[in-house]
Parts: structure tokens; sequence; C-alpha cells
């Protein structure tokens, strides 16, 4: 099935399968661990029981979806290596750090205390329980940072120099690696997005119970939470977003190009294309829908502001258009959705309807695994923006790759994609099964695990449910 | 000056060490899994793990992590060599690490997540025999790459080597549940170390008398001086630490018999094994082919890392060792409700 494909070909294609799988996980659990954590802190406050009872509800899924972002993630601390050595060898020395930064400082912290919030609610107490979820939650958090610094490294190189055998060498400032120009961008960027993407899911789950029972009190605080985030957050999203492709603009203009589906440089004030089918080979975009100038509007700040296209590059850099035009299509679509409910959401709340609405609560649920749409969709047009290169202007992808032999990559790869479908899937049905059923007043903990029985000490107090 | 290279040879062989240990004894016991009885005593078993097995799995991702940051040159050759191995550790990796939350969530398939747990265990711990037995024989290098094909690692030496570990883990998860466990588990655990004992002492006898002859860099630090001195010494070490090993399984459940004492015995038999290992390696990072010194990053990077590593590994340690005192004790199957 994969002999017309040279092993460059299929490198890429196991890397992309591989780190979308992996990002899925992680887009969750960072928020879910931060929602755990409020959600704990709300307890601790006021002694509600709704929130111990969320808190346990959504601790086991959240054990659930860490356990599948771990086992992919350290798969891809391996695939630098095996997919592309030649970048290891050439970008180690500059990136390598900042990755065991992320080992060292964020999956050490996250898997450390891991053990303690999932299964040591009766041994250490409330306040000690409290502290370990903090420390997941800002592993989580510090994990996007260091890994985004080195993924913004590889879009906008910065702080380097080139030594004599073509490695990249650290130059004298590690910030000014670290704190690469794309960097704040795409990490506030990704974070919102990460709450976003958990603040739907939660959502969902709490319309869904909903609509079976409208005074379940954990379905009710739940889904109310969540439409806040959509309504304050979303917008705020867009924002960011906004921000990330004027400083794209500036570092990357090719990808804004292939974004926008501007084969040609408009002197007098660009076209927005709101939708039509980018033509490579013509180098136009077929039944295009466009507002005029509004492109040079958005990007310029100024209708008649002139803004190059493509023509203007050579065709060796070029990065796939249609692929980076529809994926941002879809990102930005889902994100005027993601608004469009949040305000639906203020406007029932304004009613005092929030929990009556069912259709309401039918969008939330359509809406419900929008955010991993969204996010997939960004990194594709990041990633397959960024292209040809890996370390942008300065090593192509092509000149990256392990001299592999295709059947080796191959079959890499089909067994991935067998696996992962197979495991993941079962993952992701039993977060289903989990979401289905509603929140009980008296939640139980994550199952059966680990009890360890210890002499001479009395357990705490556990995290009592009570009714709210 | 101190060598900084030195030092990051030392971190790194110090995070390799820490895996082989903590997730020696994870993986030991999903290889010894099958043969509990269903029920009470695996329940047992993986609840003695489950809240840090991803503790013990992330000095792995150091051990990688760490070797493409300060020895990015002998990661960018190592891992292609090794590809097939090393998917299917990774693999492996995923089959067992899930199985630790799915087996609760699905009874009617628990069988099936018992045997990806085995499975998975058993595949990575082979997996990693294997790549320490094909960095011992040699690799093909060209330039700063990977020059041979990918069926190389495979010969009897690194089978033998993947062979070795599984026994050496299973010897490891059979010491932990001697310690952690009670009653059927616990003559369970300690039935099965009496015999994985010898077991080990046999592979660790036959890989040590075949390094020598791999290359002839082993060969000379084992045969001659100053070497010599080392190579008189190991096989007595080894032999007088496994017999005390087989006296205190003995005694467990007897009068003076320690529960913990067979797990520090064993840990002890794996650090003479791999001080063996360095002392046939030293001071190369890809045996026999790239000095540590040819693969080391620069200096900048070195700093960088070292500033991070020498206040972090410390705190780390020390959280770790935290969250395997809030689960001390025997385990036993009561839950927390
Ligand atoms: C819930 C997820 C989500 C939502 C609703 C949006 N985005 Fe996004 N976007 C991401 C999640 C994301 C991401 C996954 O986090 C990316 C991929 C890499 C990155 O830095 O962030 C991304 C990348 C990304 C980029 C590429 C930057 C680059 O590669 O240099 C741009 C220009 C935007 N986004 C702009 C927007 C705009 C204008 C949005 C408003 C509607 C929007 N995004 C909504
Ligand atoms: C987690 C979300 C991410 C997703 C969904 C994602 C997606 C992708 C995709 C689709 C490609 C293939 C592009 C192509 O070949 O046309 C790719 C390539 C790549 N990405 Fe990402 N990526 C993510 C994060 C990262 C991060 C954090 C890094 C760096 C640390 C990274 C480094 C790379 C590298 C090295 C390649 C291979 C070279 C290339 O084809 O450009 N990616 N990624
Ligand atoms: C190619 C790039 C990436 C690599 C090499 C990588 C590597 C890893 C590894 C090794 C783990 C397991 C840690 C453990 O043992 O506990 C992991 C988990 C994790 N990664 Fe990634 N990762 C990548 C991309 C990303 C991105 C883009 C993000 C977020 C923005 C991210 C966030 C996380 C988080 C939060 C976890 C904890 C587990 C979870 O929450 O599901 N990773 N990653």
């Amino acid at each position: 099935m994969f002999e017309s494909f040279d092993a460059l070909f299929l490198a890429r294609a196991q890397f992309a399968f591989t780190v979308s799988f992996h990002f899925i996980f992680p887009a969750f659990s960072i928020g879910l661990a931060s929602f755990l954590m409020v959600l704990e802190a709300l307890w601790l406050k006021t002694g509600k029981g709704v929130y111990a009872n969320l808190y346990r509800y959504w601790l086991k899924i959240f054990a659930i979806a860490f356990a599948m972002g771990v086992v992919s993630g350290i798969v891809m601390s391996y695939q630098f290596g095996t997919n592309w050595s030649v970048f290891s060898d050439k970008a180690g020395p500059v990136i390598g750090p900042l990755m065991a930064y992320e080992v060292l400082t964020a999956f050490f912290l996250e898997a450390g205390f891991l053990g303690v919030m999932l299964f040591g609610i009766n041994k250490v107490g409330p306040r000690l329980h409290f502290a370990a979820t903090c420390m997941v939650a800002l592993g989580t958090f510090i994990s996007a940072f260091w890994i985004l610094s080195v993924n913004s490294w590889m879009q906008t190189p910065t702080g380097y120099e080139i030594g004599a055998n073509g490695q990249f060498l650290p130059g004298p400032s590690w910030a000014a690696i670290i704190f690469n120009p794309s960097f704040p961008y795409r990490l506030v960027h990704t974070v919102i997005a990460a709450y976003l993407t958990t603040a739907f899911v939660v959502g969902a789950v709490g319309a869904w119970h909903l609509l079976r029972d409208r005074a379940n009190p954990g379905a009710r605080k739940m889904f109310s939470m969540a439409m806040w985030m959509a309504a304050l957050v979303a917008p705020v999203q867009i924002f960011a977003g906004d921000m990330h492709g004027l400083n794209t603009l500036e570092h990357q203009p090719a990808k804004v190009m292939a974004m926008e589906g501007h084969y040609q440089s408009h002197p007098d004030g660009a076209p927005l294309i709101l939708f039509g089918i980018p033509n490579s080979a013509e180098k136009r975009v077929d039944y295009a829908v466009e507002i005029p100038k509004a492109s040079s509007l958005i990007l310029k700040h100024d209708a008649d502001a002139p803004l190059a296209g493509l023509d203007t590059i050579a065709e060796d850099r070029h990065p796939p258009v249609g692929t980076v035009f529809w994926a941002f299509r879809i990102m930005v679509g889902i994100g005027f959705g993601m608004l469009g409910l949040g305000l639906w959401s203020l406007a029932a709340r304004a009613r005092r309807k929030l929990y009556d609405w069912s259709w309401l609560h039918r969008a939330a649920i359509v809406m419900g695994p929008s955010g991993f749409i969204a996010v997939i969709a960004g990194w594709v047009t990041t990633e397959v923006g960024r292209q040809p290169w890996t370390i942008y202007g300065l090593l192509r992808t092509a000149d990256s790759a392990a001299p592999l032999d295709a059947p080796a990559v191959a079959a890499s790869l089909l067994a991935f994609i067998v696996v992962y479908f197979a495991v993941f899937g079962a993952g992701t049905f039993y977060i289903l099964k989990l979401m289905d059923k509603p929140p009980e007043p008296h939640e139980e903990a994550v199952p059966t695990h680990g009890p360890v029985r210890t002499a001479g000490i009395t357990p705490a107090p556990a995290i009592e449910g009570g009714q709210p | 000056m101190i060598d900084l290279t030195i030092i990051w040879a030392g971190i790194i062989a110090f995070a390799v060490a820490a895996y082989v240990v903590m997730d020696g004894f994870d993986l030991g016991i999903g290889i010894l899994f099958p043969r509990f009885p269903v029920g009470r005593d695996r329940d047992m078993a993986m609840n003695s793990i489950a809240p840090v097995w991803d503790g013990n799995e992330t000095w792995l991702v150091l051990g990688g992590g760490g070797l493409m940051a300060a020895f990015p040159l002998a990661y960018a050759i190592v891992l292609p060599a090794l590809y097939a191995p090393l998917m299917a550790m990774l693999l492996g990796l995923v089959f067992r690490g899930v199985a630790f939350e799915f087996r609760w969530r699905d009874p009617g398939h628990r069988r099936f997540w018992d045997f990806a747990f085995c499975g998975g265990s058993i595949v990575a711990t082979l997996a990693q025999g294997i790549t320490l037995g094909a960095l011992l024989q040699g690799i093909t290098i060209e330039g700063r790459a990977y020059a041979g094909g990918w069926w190389e690692w495979l010969t009897p030496f690194s089978l033998l080597t993947g062979l070795s570990l599984l026994i050496g883990y299973a010897l490891l998860g059979a010491g932990w549940l001697i310690w952690k466990a009670e009653g059927a588990l616990q003559a369970q655990a300690r039935r099965m170390a009496r015999w994985l004992l010898p077991a080990m002492l046999v592979a660790i006898g036959l890989v040590s008398v075949s390094t020598p002859f791999l290359e002839a860099q082993y060969y000379q630090r084992w045969f001659e001086w100053p070497g010599v001195l080392a190579s008189a010494q190991m096989p007595l070490l080894v032999a007088i630490v496994g017999f005390l090993a087989w006296r205190a399984i003995r005694n467990i459940g007897q009068k003076g018999g320690r529960d913990w004492m067979p797990f520090f015995l064993i840990l002890l038999l794996f650090g003479l094994s791999m001080i063996g290992l360095a002392i046939s390696i030293w001071p190369d990072v890809i045996p026999g082919r790239v000095s540590i010194w040819e693969a080391a990053a620069p200096e900048r990077s070195q700093i960088f890392m070292l500033i991070g590593a020498g206040v972090l590994v410390p705190v780390i340690l020390g959280y770790t060792i935290w969250a395997y005192w809030v689960f001390r004790g025997k385990v036993d199957e009561a839950g927390y409700h």
C-alpha cells in the first residue's frame, strides 16, 4: 500500500499523525487540570458538596485522558530522533535543552503528583491534596510553555549561531532563544485554546444531562461554568488569534499568503477571500467569495495598503496553499461559532433561562468536540504553512529526515495507525461512557485502585460529597 | 577546569539507571502478571504500582530528551539505528500504560487489557534489552549518520541481552511484590523469585562472558591491566550479592525475614551489572564508535542545562520520595471508599 511513497513522505505522515493524536489529549488535559483545580478550590472554600462531586466526576475522566496523553507523548519524544535525526543532530544543541527543561520542570511534576491526586484523597488530607492538584495543573502549563517555545523557535529562529559542522548552536543569550518572536503569541493562543476546548466538552456534558434532568445540580453547575468560559474567553481567543496572525505576517509572510489564498500581489488593497477553491496550478482561487479590501484592512489596518502575494516568493518556497487555506477557515469558523454560543448563553442567562432552553443545550452538545477540531486545524495551518522548512528559512524538511528505509517507516506508520485508533478509540469510548452517566450526589473516586494501608496513621478526612 | 561533558555523561547514566530500576520493577509486574490469579491478587499487584508508574516512566523521557540535549549526535545516530526495537518499545508502552486505567473501566474486557498490560510490558522490556545488546555489539556509522540496515540490531547476542533483561525485570517485580504484598500474593512472588534469581545470575554470566569478545576495546578493558583488577572482583561481588539475595528470599515468612531485603539486594545486583557495563563502554556514548566528547553539545548548552538539572533533580527526587512515602506500607485490596 505504501510502495509509491518515499521515506520522507512517510516520516512526515507518521510525525503528523502521532503529534496530532498526542495533542488532542493535552488540549483536553491542560484545561481539565485547571478546571479540577478550580473545582477543588471552590470546594475547600465553600464546603459545598456539588463541587466535590464534580471534582470526582471529572477526575475519572481526567485519569483516562492523561494516561493517553502520557503514552502518546513518550512516542513523540523519540520520534524526533527516529524520524528526524538530521534535524536532531543539527538543532539538538538549541532545542534539546529546552525539551530537557520540559522534562525536568513539567513532566516530573505532573507524574510525581498525579498519583497523589488520583489515589491519595484519603491519605494526605484535603489541603495537601489540593496542592497536588495545583502541581499537576501547573505541570501541564509548564509543559505547554517549553514545547511551544521549541516549536516557535523552529518557526521564528533567533538567538542562534551556526557552528563549523553545520550545527545550530546557542548564542550568548538563552532568553533570545526561548522568547523568540512568535512564542508569546503561540503560547497565549494555544493555552486559551486548551481552556476553550475543555470548556466546550464540559458544557456539552452538562447540556446532555440537562436535557434529561434539568434539576441535576451537578449538570447545572458545570453547564453554567462552561458557558461563562465560552462567553468570556472566546472573544479573547479571537483577539489573540488576530494578534498571532499579525505576528506571522511579519515573520512568515508566505504562510499568511497561503492562509489568505493570495497568489497574486494586490498593490491597492487586497480582498478577504471568505471561501473559494485554491488552484495552485493556475495560481488563483476559483469560485472565490470576496470582500474587497478587507484583507488589507485586517492585516494592515488600512483598506488601501498594498499586500504582497505568493508571486513575490520563489516557487520552491511556497507552502501547500489548499491545506493551509482550508484548515485556517475551519479554525476561524469554529472560533466564531464558539463566540456565537457564548453570546446565546448570555442571552439565556439574562432571561434566567440558562437551564431551560433546550435548543441552547442541543447546540452546546453539537459544539462539544469543536475545540479539538479547531486545535488540530490550527496546528495544520501552522505546520503546513511553514513548509517547506522545519527551521524556517534555514533548514528544509527534506534535509531533516533520518536515513531510514521506506519499508521500515511504512511498517511503523501502519502499526501506529492501527494501534492508535484501537487503543485511543477504546479510551475515547470509555470517556464517553463516563460522560453519559449523570453526576451523582455521591460520586465515587477513581476506582478500585490503589489502596495502600498505612499503619499508625488515621486516614485524613476524605473529601466528602453531600447535597449542594 | 571541570569537564562538563563528563558530568553530563554521569547525569545521563544516572537517568538511565534510575529508569532501569524504577520502571524495571513495574514492567516486571507486567511480565509476571498472567501468573497471578484473576481477581484480588491481580488487582493488588496492579494497585501497588498504579500511583508511581508514570513517574517511573518519566525517567525514560529524561534519558531520551537528555541524550538529545547533551549528546545530540549520539541521539541522531542511535535512534534510527534502533528504529524497529524502539518503535516496538513505544507501542508496547502505549498498551501497558493505558491498561492501568482501562482495565477498571471495562470489566467485560478486563482479560484483554490484562493481556495488553502483560504483552506491552514484555515487548517493551525485550526491546530495551535488545537495544542494549545492539549498542554493545556496535552499529555501522558513516560521517554523522547511521549507515546500517534496519535489521542490523538483530543478532544472537542482542536476543540474549533482551532475554536477560526480561528475567531481570521480572525478578525486580517479584522482589517489589515480596516487599509490598502479603499473604498468597507475597508467597507466590517469593516462589517466582526463587527460580528467577538463579536465572538472572546465569544471564549475567552469559552476557559478561560474551561481551569482551565483541570488541577489542572491551577485551582490553577486562583482561589487561588495570581492568583485570575489576574483572577479578566483579564475579565475586555478584556471587556474594546473589547468595545474600537467595538467603533473603528464602527467609521471607520465617523468623528474621525482612520483606524489603530481597528487593534491595536485587537492586544491588542491577547496580553491579550497570557498573560492569560502564567499565566496558567508558568513555564512549556509542560503544566503540563515538566518544562522549565527540558527541557532546556545546558548552553553552551544557551549562544552561546543568543549572536546571542541579537545582531540579534534587527537587524531583524529593517529591518522588514523598510520593512513594504517601503510598508506603503493604497494599491491600480495600478501596478508599
Ligand atoms: C480552540 C481552538 C482555537 C480557536 C477557536 C482559534 N484558534 Fe487559532 N490556533 C489554535 C487554536 C484555535 C492553535 C491550535 O492553538 C494554534 C496552532 C498553533 C498555534 O500557535 O496555535 C492556532 C494557530 C493560529 C494561527 C497560525 C499562526 C502561525 O502559525 O504562525 C493564526 C493566524 C490563528 N490561529 C488565528 C486565529 C483566529 C483569527 C481565530 C478566530 C476566530 C482563531 N485562530 C481561533
Ligand atoms: C501538538 C500539536 C501539533 C500538531 C497537531 C502538529 C502538526 C504537524 C503536522 C500536520 C505536520 C506535517 C506538516 C507537513 O509535513 O506538511 C507537522 C510537522 C512537524 N512538526 Fe508539528 N504539530 C504540532 C506540534 C509540534 C511541536 C510542539 C513541534 C516541536 C517541538 C513540532 C515539530 C514538528 C516537526 C519537527 C515536524 C516535521 C517536519 C515537518 O514536516 O515540518 N510540531 N506537525
Ligand atoms: C512534538 C512535540 C511534543 C513532544 C515531543 C511531546 C512530548 C511529551 C511527552 C514525552 C509526554 C509524557 C510526559 C510524561 O511522561 O508524563 C507528554 C505529555 C504531555 N504533553 Fe506533549 N509533547 C509534544 C507536544 C505537545 C504540545 C504542543 C503540548 C501543549 C501545548 C503538549 C503538552 C503536553 C502535556 C500537558 C502533557 C501531559 C500529559 C497530558 O496532559 O495528557 N505536548 N508530551
